[in-house]
């Protein structure tokens, strides 16, 4: 055979590879890779994919005496009773508030924490800041709500507090008034130091020569400041607000949970802790499932769009 | 304030002070109400009642609350449960991770891109709450420790930062011992982990964190409190206010007066494991925050 027709036959074998011929070569080659990720597949197809198919009972009449399969389609019924469901529009705004709040109220704290810190020259110093800040970031959501109700209480420390600067005795969390500046700003402590991190990192990676070179040009702390350091770490911020504003539905469900009773349910009731009450502890499967596909679908849509935004403009998608 | 700075960095001006003093109070702010639980908890009931606003010592000293808190089952079998999950499923967790990010690095299967998708799909989009409990239920893992251990067997997000310590081996060491004989099973549990020993450190403590404050699956999954863990215990006791009590009337009455100072001390139990190691395993913490952020 000359060269030539050797090349010729090896081309022709490639392209008439049927599929069975290429998935026995692949599986020759491959076989140790997929058994690897069996386990990995069994374990999504349990307890990912199972769970996801149980979202029909959403678009079905579901009991738990008969099977998913045998309950009777009822189409958009849930979905048509959540929109007319009176506290459709209390779930939703109070969603909206706590997420938007803690991204408005909090968002910024970190980037100020972290130039702030960056200022402290005695390294020590800085060292034990950071150390102590990062702190409450591990701190459980049952720990943090106990020690919330216990300082909220009638006599508690923060309740002597507001006292001192005018406000009326009476247990905190027990006002509505009340619910979303403690939710708030126990988020703020509970993450600021942590959440600071980031920021630290990229302000390390900053050329010192720039701000050698701007002490030469007589520029003050602040223009530096401005000129520099938060440029330094503008890509950083726009990544960090962009998952944020993906994440603004996502409101902290076991934070409210624990904080929440009946009299701040005006302010407090989100739409993950209304799916709990609903599906779980009225026991009506269906009608909390919808609510709960509903928020799943608002909440990808909004990291999706925060991510399309991202691409846009900075090139900082995520996926 | 700061008009007055001129800009030499070596004179302490009045922005470092301001500075200084801002940073001490988020040092207390963060350390105090640790440090007020803590004294509470060792504090006289009645005359912590009576004591108002911050507590430089305990009021009183008494540690009859924590004579209380100890003899109590719900708390030592919420330590021996919180003990069983993490040595069973840490070491699935990590098994789990570790065998889904080594196939997110290889290349050139057949099947890789539908497995991906497959596998990326569960990280945005989730059967919810209620599915999620019925398949718990139909599993038949309802009131049983492992509805706690298995489903928290894969995280997405950690194999992609295992995979992603993964791509950084030359791979002409994989090439090298494929030359050698050694198979992917070979390779995955005999070569790369000692590879990437810190980042598979860092998954383990996000996890062993992740299991040791985790109440909620357990709140909803176990109806018998002794196979609660102790943050589930925790929140039994501190927000539910579920009587700690156990039978007899005289232990009542002893509940009762300790009632205030309990709380504070089931707080320190229930947080104590956290502030002992936290010290320590704090940097590799941080370690952690950026391997993830490399990624994105």
């Amino acid at each position: 055979m000359t060269k030539e027709k050797v090349f010729c036959s090896i081309g022709v074998r490639k392209t008439s590879l049927t599929f069975g011929q290429r998935l026995k070569k692949d599986w020759k080659r491959n076989k140790y890779k997929y058994l690897i990720i069996l386990p990995v597949l069994v374990f999504l197809a349990i307890f990912a994919y199972k769970p996801m198919y149980g979202i029909v009972i959403a678009f079905k009449d579901y009991r738990p005496s008969i099977s998913i399969a045998e309950s009777k389609w009822v189409g958009l019924k849930y979905f048509k009773q959540f929109f007319n469901d009176q506290y459709c529009f209390r779930i939703l705004r109070n969603t909206f508030f706590l997420g938007g709040g803690s991204l408005l109220f909090g968002f910024w704290v970190p980037i100020v924490f972290a130039l702030l810190l960056n200022e402290i020259r005695n390294t020590h110093f800085k060292k034990i800041v950071q150390t102590t800040t990062y702190l409450p970031h591990f701190i459980s959501i049952v720990v943090l709500c106990s020690m919330l109700k216990l300082f909220c209480a009638n006599e508690g420390l923060i309740t002597e507090l507001a006292v001192a600067l005018g406000a009326k005795r009476e247990p905190l969390l027990q006002n509505p008034k009340y619910f979303r500046p403690i939710y708030y700003i126990s988020g703020i402590w509970q993450s600021f130091g942590w959440d600071s991190i980031i920021y630290l990192a990229a302000l390390t990676s900053i050329d010192s020569a720039l701000y050698e070179a701007a002490d030469i040009d007589g520029a003050g702390r602040w223009a530096k400041m401005w000129h520099i350091t938060l440029p330094g770490i503008k890509t950083q911020i726009v990544l960090l607000l962009i998952l944020a504003m993906g994440g603004i539905l996502g409101a902290n469900f076991e934070k409210v949970l624990n904080l929440y009773n009946d009299l701040t349910m005006e302010v407090a009731d989100v739409i993950s802790t209304y799916t709990y009450r609903i599906g779980l502890q009225n026991g009506s499967y269906s009608y909390g499932t919808a609510i709960g596909l509903f928020n799943t679908l608002v909440n990808v849509t909004f990291v999706m769009a925060a991510n399309a935004i991202g691409k846009k403009v900075g090139d900082v998608g995520l996926f | 304030m700061a008009k007055e700075i001129t800009g030499k960095r070596s004179k302490i001006g009045v922005f470092d002070v301001v500075n200084t003093v801002i940073m001490l109070f988020l040092v207390f702010i963060t350390l105090y109400p640790f440090y007020h639980i803590v004294c509470a908890s060792f504090s006289n009931s009645t005359l912590l009642a009576a004591h108002k606003g911050f507590l430089l010592k305990p009021a009183g000293f008494d540690l009859g609350a924590y004579k209380l808190t100890f003899n109590h089952p719900l708390i030592w079998s919420g330590y021996r449960n919180i003990l069983i999950i993490l040595c069973i499923a840490l070491p699935y967790q990590l098994l789990m991770t570790l065998l889904c990010g080594y196939f997110m690095s290889c290349q050139g299967m057949m099947f890789k891109k539908i497995i991906m998708a497959l596998i990326m799909f569960t990280m945005f989009f989730g059967g919810g709450l209620i599915p999620t409990y019925l398949n718990i239920r139909s599993l038949g893992l309802y009131n049983s420790i492992w509805s706690l251990i298995l489903p928290s067997g894969l995280s997405v997000y950690n194999s992609i930062v295992v995979r992603s310590s993964i791509d950084g081996i030359p791979r002409s060491l994989f090439e090298a011992a494929e030359i050698d004989g050694a198979n992917d099973i070979y390779i995955l549990f005999r070569i790369v982990p000692s590879l990437i020993m810190p980042t598979l450190a860092v998954i383990l403590l996000w996890c062993g964190v992740g299991h040791w404050n985790a109440w909620f699956n357990a709140m909803i999954y176990i109806k018998d409190n002794d196979k609660l863990p102790i943050q589930a215990v925790l929140r039994a006791v501190l927000i539910a206010n579920q009587k700690l009590s156990s039978e007899t009337t005289m232990q009542d009455d002893q509940f009762n007066s300790y009632a205030e100072t309990i709380k504070y001390s089931i707080i320190v139990i229930g947080t104590l494991p956290i502030l002992c190691v936290y010290p320590f395993l704090q940097k590799y913490f941080v370690k952690g925050v950026m391997l993830g952020a490399v990624k994105g």
